[in-house]
């Protein structure tokens, strides 16, 4: 994986996406399935499930009681619970997922609630790195699995928690942590 | 001080009450139960050498003498939110179950939003509304550290909150705890009486009877609204009570609180409220150490 997310992919927009998001405060229900897509470009709720079983292991019934809703384009929201589609409100649910890069990334929310579901692509830090990622650094690391979005973990109160998304890439774990979320809690 | 010395033919022990406004709170945080257990959240500020006190009356708040509550782990994974320990109380007196449909009307910051959805275990819907988009940009950096997936957040006057993009249909609680001239805030924030004057009390007053209205419409009959304050002004309390009893489909119901309080008053410079209003709750800052409060329970009869 060589393509690197960055801030600025939010600002980069096309004609289809403004169609998907002509007032930037409608949310839009996913499709179940593909076959059911009436907004081209969005994803459907298999394609997201799916994403999670097969990066991550996150069982697809964890997410029963959720529906998910895009606002604006490959901004993916998770909501527990059914309302009429679309709505024009200011959020709903939590944010989820980005699926406007090749690869999806989840969001540092979604992973601190649902990421304890996982079994697949989860890097454990120490304290000392988790850290250094919770500062926002990138960090050189050894990891034998893919590169790409991973869980990231550390142990708090006796259990493992996760704390957020890391993109490993080059031999080193790079933070994405987003700025308001950073703390410096070295020493 | 000197706006406090028109409640002193209401205060007992006026004197006492003065000196408790003077002194500092301590900082307190609540548990999120979203996303960790009281045990846990606890263990973990120990293990960072945090001093964490239990209040007595609610074992998910915890009194950090030191400060600096969001600078350990337990806050950055979402398990800890900054509140003061009275304003625990309108969710608690709302009671909301999981499954049900709840208005927050006037929601930012979001302490008692999140709380309202932790109750709930998360399960139902929370609707929060605000008029102001900067204040809402804090809840919903609050909802998603505490990990809140249960809530739909709108942008408006609450007056005129719109079911329309919930299927029209009305809630089963409702928490109308309304933007007020925050006298009871004066031991966290120093200043809150600086800018205070009667017209600023008078003009809020026609606010709050709007929102509080609108929840009573929008609950559906049987349902429960709460009315709170964190001011001791009558004309933003029992007279907005007095008005929705006489101009709605709601009466006042008993309050049973884990805290020492006062009843609501009837009488207040000449104007006269309706007997019911003793059934609302003052709490004052010298009776349990905490900051001023008012809360209110209505039922729906409508």
């Amino acid at each position: 994986m060589t393509d690197q997310p960055s801030d600025s992919d939010d600002k980069l927009r096309n004609d289809d996406e403004q169609l998907r998001d002509n007032d930037g405060q409608r949310f839009g229900r996913l499709p179940a399935t593909e076959g059911d897509r009436e907004v081209a470009g969005r994803p459907s709720r298999e394609a997201v499930l799916d994403f999670w079983t097969d990066r991550f292991g996150v069982p697809a019934d964890t997410f029963a009681d959720y529906t998910f809703w895009e606002r604006g384009s490959g901004k993916i929201w998770a909501f527990r619970g059914e309302l009429p589609s679309p709505v024009e409100i200011e959020a709903l649910g939590m944010t989820f997922l980005r699926t406007r890069q090749e690869h999806w990334k989840p969001t540092l929310s979604a992973i601190q609630r649902f990421g304890d579901a996982a079994s697949d692509n989860v890097i454990d830090l120490t304290r000392e790195q988790a850290q250094t990622f919770l500062a926002g650094e990138d960090q050189e690391l050894a990891w034998d699995g893919d590169w790409g979005y991973l869980i990231v973990t550390h142990e708090l109160a006796g259990e493992r928690e996760p704390l957020g998304v890391g993109l490993y890439v080059y031999d080193e774990l790079r933070s994405q942590v987003p700025k308001g979320r950073r703390r410096d809690l070295r020493d | 001080m000197e706006v406090l010395e028109r409640y002193e033919s209401i205060v007992d022990d006026f004197e006492a009450f003065l000196a408790a406004c003077e002194r500092s709170l301590p900082s307190v945080v609540r548990v999120n139960t979203i996303k960790t257990s009281v045990d846990r959240a606890t263990e973990a500020l120990a293990a960072e050498g945090i001093t964490a006190e239990p209040i007595d009356w609610h074992d998910g708040l915890l009194a950090l003498p030191d400060g600096n509550p969001g600078s350990n782990w337990p806050y950055v994974q979402g398990w800890l939110h900054g509140q003061e320990e009275v304003s625990a109380l309108p969710p608690l007196v709302l009671d909301p179950q999981p499954g049900e449909r709840v208005w927050d009307a006037a929601a930012a910051p979001g302490s008692k939003t999140t709380q309202l959805a932790a109750l709930m275990d998360d399960d139902g819907m929370v609707v929060a509304t605000d008029n102001n988009l900067g204040r809402l940009s804090a809840l919903r950096s609050n909802a998603e550290r505490l990990g809140v997936t249960n809530l739909a957040v709108t942008n408006e006057d609450a007056r005129n909150h719109s079911l329309k993009p919930f299927d029209g249909r009305e809630y089963d609680r409702a928490l109308v705890d309304v933007p007020c001239s925050c006298e009871g805030t004066i031991r966290k924030n120093p200043d809150a009486l600086a800018e205070w004057t009667f017209e600023h009390v008078q003009g809020i007053a026609g606010v709050q009877k709007g929102i509080l209205r609108r929840a009573i419409e929008a609950t559906r009959e049987g349902g429960t609204v709460v009315y709170s304050t964190c001011t001791f002004a009558p004309e933003e309390n029992e007279a907005i009570l007095d008005d929705a009893v006489e101009e709605t489909d709601a009466r006042l119901v008993d309050v049973d609180l884990p805290l020492d309080s006062r009843p609501g008053i009837t009488e207040w410079e000449g104007d006269t409220f309706d007997p019911s209003v003793r059934k609302a709750r003052r709490i004052y800052p010298h009776f349990n150490d905490t900051g001023g409060f008012f809360v209110a329970k209505l039922e729906v009869t409508a």
